[in-house]
């Protein structure tokens, strides 16, 4: 299982380097939408802002949709899904290395914006220094559940439209633990119940990754 | 014969329960010391929550998991899946409304950022989304695993709303039928009162569902009719 993860996680990292949409649309598209929530907030309001964490999440959330539909076109070649099928590789080692892939490209995505924040937003850096291990766990469960909710919708008809309809349900709880626990790490004040919850989140979306893949990859 | 029996006798069980529960619920229970007459929006809000997060829902998610478990594997648990959700949907919408109603002259407002409600209507959503995914795969046996996975990992939802209210500081109330020590918090005509609407939207989820299987079945039976005419006509067509 492990030896299969790393082989699809490599094999879908290098395709991102390659292709380099993570570097040149990704991340801009990241940036401009960070930019244009401190616009939406209004100038004497952006600065210093306590909708930072809120808004960081929020565009983590948008470039988080984009990245897992990529990561299901990049197989949209016909053909490509039943050879990685003929293959036999095992289905939970599959969602592993696609679950692992998709959170390495949200973390790099992740530090960028979060650098973003501190600039636009006036974040205090030293408080998002302090949120980093709670945002590269928030983002880790994004990747399972992504990766889970996308192989749900591929190939269906209407993927891309589908894909949000289903996934942002489930990335709410993820959205306010995340924010909570970055406002808690700005004010230094511990909020374990929100770090607890990712924790779970995280360990729960892996979980059912790894036992439902299979079905959804079943010929 | 008694399969026959219940199933001719449910919807006019149904129909007699609901009936009753308006007429003891709007007629015959005595206002509320504190609530007034808003308590009467109480035997009807509970019940549909009921129906809503734990018959509809739990029906589907059950009908799913038993689809996915290869022993058990069937189309008609799919079809069981698929119409329990559809009924959900609209008692979700219920359970909102009428909650809605009920917040309104109680907090001063339609809709509050309280953790009960915000998962509730989350659910909603989830079950949208469950329709949405089974209309994207014209394919029977993806449709039905997909939307099956889709069912158990949503269902992730129903105990965080079922816990909400202990978890975080909420505008909604806690238990109020039962304490923590499972005593009874509602008495005499109240309680009973209560209990049939419980019975009554209970029992009008399993005759809707049947209704909707029932339509299902007959849906499936068209769209098959219509393929093998248009096949027989296409195989004249070549004959001559």
């Amino acid at each position: 299982m492990i030896r299969t993860a790393w082989l699809v996680a490599k094999k879908d990292l290098l395709i991102e380097r390659r292709s380099r949409v993570l570097l040149w649309q990704v991340v801009p598209f990241g940036a401009i939408a960070l930019l244009l929530s401190g616009l939406a907030l209004g100038p004497t309001h952006a600065g210093h802002s306590s909708a930072g964490p809120g808004l960081f999440y929020l565009v983590m959330l948008f470039v988080a949709l984009l990245m897992i539909n990529r990561s299901y076109v990049i197989e949209s070649t016909p053909g490509t899904r039943a050879s990685v099928q003929t293959l036999g590789l095992d289905p939970a080692g599959v969602f592993l290395g696609k679950s692992l892939a998709l959170c390495v490209e949200l973390w790099l995505s992740g530090l960028v914006l979060l650098a973003g924040t501190v600039l636009v937003l006036h974040t205090a850096l030293h408080g998002a220094l302090l949120a980093l291990p709670s945002v590269l766990v928030t983002l880790a469960a994004m990747a399972a559940a992504g990766t889970l909710y996308g192989a749900l919708t591929a190939g269906g008809e209407g993927a891309a439209t589908l894909l949000p309809v289903l996934t942002l349900p489930a990335f709410a709880p993820l959205l306010v633990a995340g924010e909570r626990s970055f406002s808690a790490a700005l004010t230094h004040s511990g909020l374990w119940e929100w770090w607890l919850i990712l924790a779970v989140a995280l360990v729960a979306y892996v979980g059912v990754g790894i036992l439902l893949y299979g079905v959804l990859e079943e010929s | 014969m008694i399969k026959q029996l219940s199933q001719r006798l449910l919807g006019p069980v149904t129909l007699l329960l609901l009936v009753l529960t308006f007429w003891l619920g709007l007629w015959v229970t005595p206002p509320d010391r504190i609530q007034g007459n808003l308590v009467r929006m109480l035997y009807v809000h509970p019940a549909v929550a009921w129906v809503a997060l734990y018959v509809s829902f739990g029906t589907a998610t059950i009908a799913s998991v038993l689809y996915l478990w290869k022993r058990t594997r069937s189309g008609t648990l799919d079809r069981v899946a698929h119409c329990a959700m559809e009924v959900s949907v609209v008692f979700i919408v219920l359970t909102l409304i009428t909650g809605s109603i009920w917040g309104r002259p109680t907090w001063g407002v339609w809709w509050a950022w309280d953790a009960r409600l915000t998962s509730t209507a989350i659910l909603g959503v989830l079950a949208i989304g469950y329709l949405a995914l089974r209309r994207a795969n014209d394919d029977p046996v993806l449709r039905a695993r997909r939307s099956a996975v889709f069912a158990i990992v949503s269902a992730i939802n129903v105990p965080i709303i079922h816990f909400s209210v202990q978890w975080w500081k909420t505008l909604h109330q806690g238990a109020t039928v039962f304490t923590s020590n499972r005593q009874l918090l509602v008495h005499g005509s109240m309680a009973w009162t209560l209990l049939l609407s419980f019975l009554g939207f209970t029992l009008l989820f399993f005759w809707l569902l049947r209704a909707r299987y029932r339509l299902e079945v007959l849906r499936e039976e068209t769209q098959r009719a219509t393929l093998d005419l248009a096949l027989e006509m296409r195989q004249r067509e070549g004959a001559r």
